[in-house]
């Protein structure tokens, strides 16, 4: 069984927020970043607590990089037991996550590439006057501890229309997530068994039958997870403009988009719905995931290969698919860019968390191999066209009787703008980490 | 601090892992050599595990030696019924590996037997161990690297150090050759199916 009151909510349940905002801290000193976990322990969500109470207002999660556990004053001992990807870092791992060129840490904002980053605290809140009431009590908080410092910070807002999720580029979002093993959550049609919890929280069987050795001491990794966070701003401008410029219509530019995701903009998949885009369907939860390619779309006629649902998820059509499952939480940030605007040089995008048991066999390979590898299903030079390293020299083909089309030269939509990795402690450990001494 | 140091830029280069300079990757017809450095790379890019390894015209692969512990040599020349019967039974139970071809060699160079384990495969190296490690677990077929001397003990669940084993042990070539260069084996077998269907297609018009 889960141990839900000692799992932080983030990963377990999704509460019902329209804003957020992401803190970014350093210590400037140990017993400070002690004493600052201290007093906001009591405002963690646990994962048996969110969702139960429909009163809440706000829903608090703290994290922390492998440098901020060395500035809490975790010991050498401690430390060296957590997997080398955890202890580089997502920065120096630029090179394995294709985050070149325009995408290079050098160029991200908020200071979250420097070493001085150690935690993150993010909070979820039901409306921006929530948000802002608990901004402020955060800042009174800090102004009176000393050696903690906000490197940065980031509001997130949904965006309109506000009667579903969905981000910049107008793709409905939030139509999978795992089923895990133990929390009681069915798995939608199509999605698969339910994925042991292992594959997402530290102390329990993994899919592939075994529990995974633990960072020491157990305490500190039991019932966490860990955390990739990124900030991709999406090029609203430069994504109409491409659509405008292969479609003539407004349907045959809805019907690239929809190529380029592997969905219509409503959510209804291509597989599903292969000609015509059929709203109801990308709405119904029951039915928008109920589909194979193996049997159903083999040669990506409907779903292209190297588009984004297919290389994040080719489902029946690579092996070990429940060894590679994430889960995803995050939000956009900055203004929606209004229909037929040109674009305003403002930076708008999603900034998202993939959550996940080992980031080297699930986030990495995800980067690595289906987003970014040229070769994807003997593509040959494709890439993700959303979280692919994109710099105007590769295609976006798409499957078609009688001669496939190849669109050449496909424009980087996305820009890495930050990212890092955390672990995501659970409650014991929070509490353990708050009441080290020095080098303990 | 991080224990390394971000990755430096290079400016003006397109990236593209894994593919060297001017390889000619599209064009099937005709026969390359590559010279490969001692490193068993042309430039140092990380993967997930370590160093990558480039593909070359021969695809990807590796030369993986080690000596094989005292009074395992039986265990081992056993091991290659075992994976016979197997894929006997179920032909497609190493497809996950995305593999041309493997070889298993048996040799004494004077320091006791050593095996040589050489794989050329579609899929890069972190990518194929990560693979391998699951199809044992789910096979019930232990690998026969449990007769080596220096195998990780906690292999089933220890990836990490499984990747670290096979690089310690990897002899990188210094030369390969591809008599249709850097064709994946499914391209192979889609020009079989095509060549099978045009037979077919003619038999059918006599």
């Amino acid at each position: 069984m889960l141990e839900l009151e000692d799992i932080q909510h983030f990963l377990i349940s999704r509460p019902p927020a329209l804003t957020a905002r992401y803190e970014f801290l350093t210590f400037r000193r140990p017993p400070g970043g002690r004493a600052w976990l201290k007093g906001v322990l009591d405002k963690v969500g646990t994962a048996n607590k969110v969702g139960s109470n429909q009163l809440d207002s706000r829903w608090v999660t703290v994290a922390f990089t492998w440098n901020g556990l060395q500035a809490l004053g975790l010991d050498e001992r401690s430390l060296t037991s957590f997997p080398e990807e955890f202890r580089q870092g997502m920065a120096a791992r630029a090179d394995i996550l294709g985050t070149t060129g325009a995408n290079h840490p050098k160029h991200w904002v908020g200071n979250v590439a420097s070493p001085d980053l150690h935690a993150i605290v993010i909070l979820f809140a039901r409306n921006v006057a929530e948000r802002d009431r608990c901004t402020r009590e955060h800042q009174k908080y800090l102004s009176e501890l000393a050696g903690v410092e906000v490197l940065s910070s980031l509001d997130l807002e949904a965006i309109p229309p506000f009667d579903y999720a969905h981000e910049h580029f107008g793709y409905r979002d939030r139509l999978s997530q795992p089923a895990i093993e133990g929390t009681g959550d069915q798995p939608t049609p199509g999605a698969g068994p339910p994925i042991k919890a292992g594959e997402f929280f530290l102390g329990y069987l993994d899919e592939s039958g075994e529990q995974p050795p633990l960072p020491q001491p157990e305490v500190l990794s039991r019932n966490g997870s860990y955390l990739a966070y990124i900030r991709l701003e999406e090029h609203v401008g430069t994504f109409r403009d491409f659509l405008r410029q292969h479609g003539d219509t407004p349907q045959q530019q809805e019907l690239i988009a929809a190529k380029l995701m592997g969905r219509w903009r409503s959510g209804a998949p291509l597989v599903l719905a292969p000609q015509n885009d059929d709203p109801a369907l990308g709405a119904d939860l029951q039915r928008t995931n109920d589909f194979n390619y193996g049997t159903m779309d083999p040669y990506g006629y409907a779903c292209p290969m190297g588009s984004h649902i297919r290389r994040m998820n080719p489902r029946d059509t690579v092996e070990n698919m429940q060894r590679r499952k994430m889960i995803r939480r995050g939000g956009t940030y900055g203004p929606a860019l209004p229909e037929n605007a040109p674009d305003d040089g403002v930076e708008r995008g999603i900034a998202a968390f993939v959550g996940c048991a080992s980031l080297v066999r699930q986030f990495e390979f995800a980067m690595n191999v289906w987003a970014n590898d040229p070769h994807f299903k003997d593509l040959g030079n494709d890439r993700d066209p959303f979280v692919g390293t994109q710099d105007g020299t590769f295609d976006m083909t798409i499957p078609k009787r009688p001669i496939r089309k190849k669109i050449t030269g496909l424009p980087a939509f996305t820009t890495v703008r930050g990212g890092a990795y955390f672990l995501l402690p659970g409650i014991r450990a929070l509490k353990y980490l708050a009441t080290l001494a020095n080098g303990s | 601090m991080a224990t390394r140091p971000l990755p430096q830029e290079q400016k003006g280069e397109r990236k593209k892992p894994h593919i060297l300079d001017r390889p000619r990757t599209n064009d099937w017809a005709q026969p390359q050599a590559m010279a490969i450095p001692k490193t068993g790379y042309f430039r140092r890019e990380e993967g997930r595990y370590g160093p990558t390894y480039p593909k070359t015209p021969a695809c990807y692969g590796f030369s993986v030696v080690g000596k094989v512990k005292a009074g395992a040599e039986q265990a081992m020349r056993d091991y290659g019924k075992k994976i016979e019967d197997a894929v006997k039974s179920d032909p497609f139970i190493l497809a996950p590996l995305q593999l041309h071809y493997l070889r298993w060699i048996l040799f004494d160079i004077g320091s006791g037997l050593h095996f040589m384990y050489q794989g050329i495969f579609d899929t890069d190296f972190d990518k194929y161990i990560e693979d391998a490690i699951v199809l044992f677990n789910q096979s019930g077929i232990t690998t026969v690297f449990t007769n080596l001397e220096g195998w990780p003990e906690d292999w089933r669940t220890n990836v990490p150090a499984v990747a670290k084993f096979f690089r310690e042990h990897q002899c990188p070539s210094f030369l390969e050759y591809g008599e249709y260069p850097f064709v994946s084996a499914g391209e192979v077998k889609k020009a079989l199916r095509v060549k099978q269907a045009l037979s077919d297609m003619l038999d059918q018009m006599q």
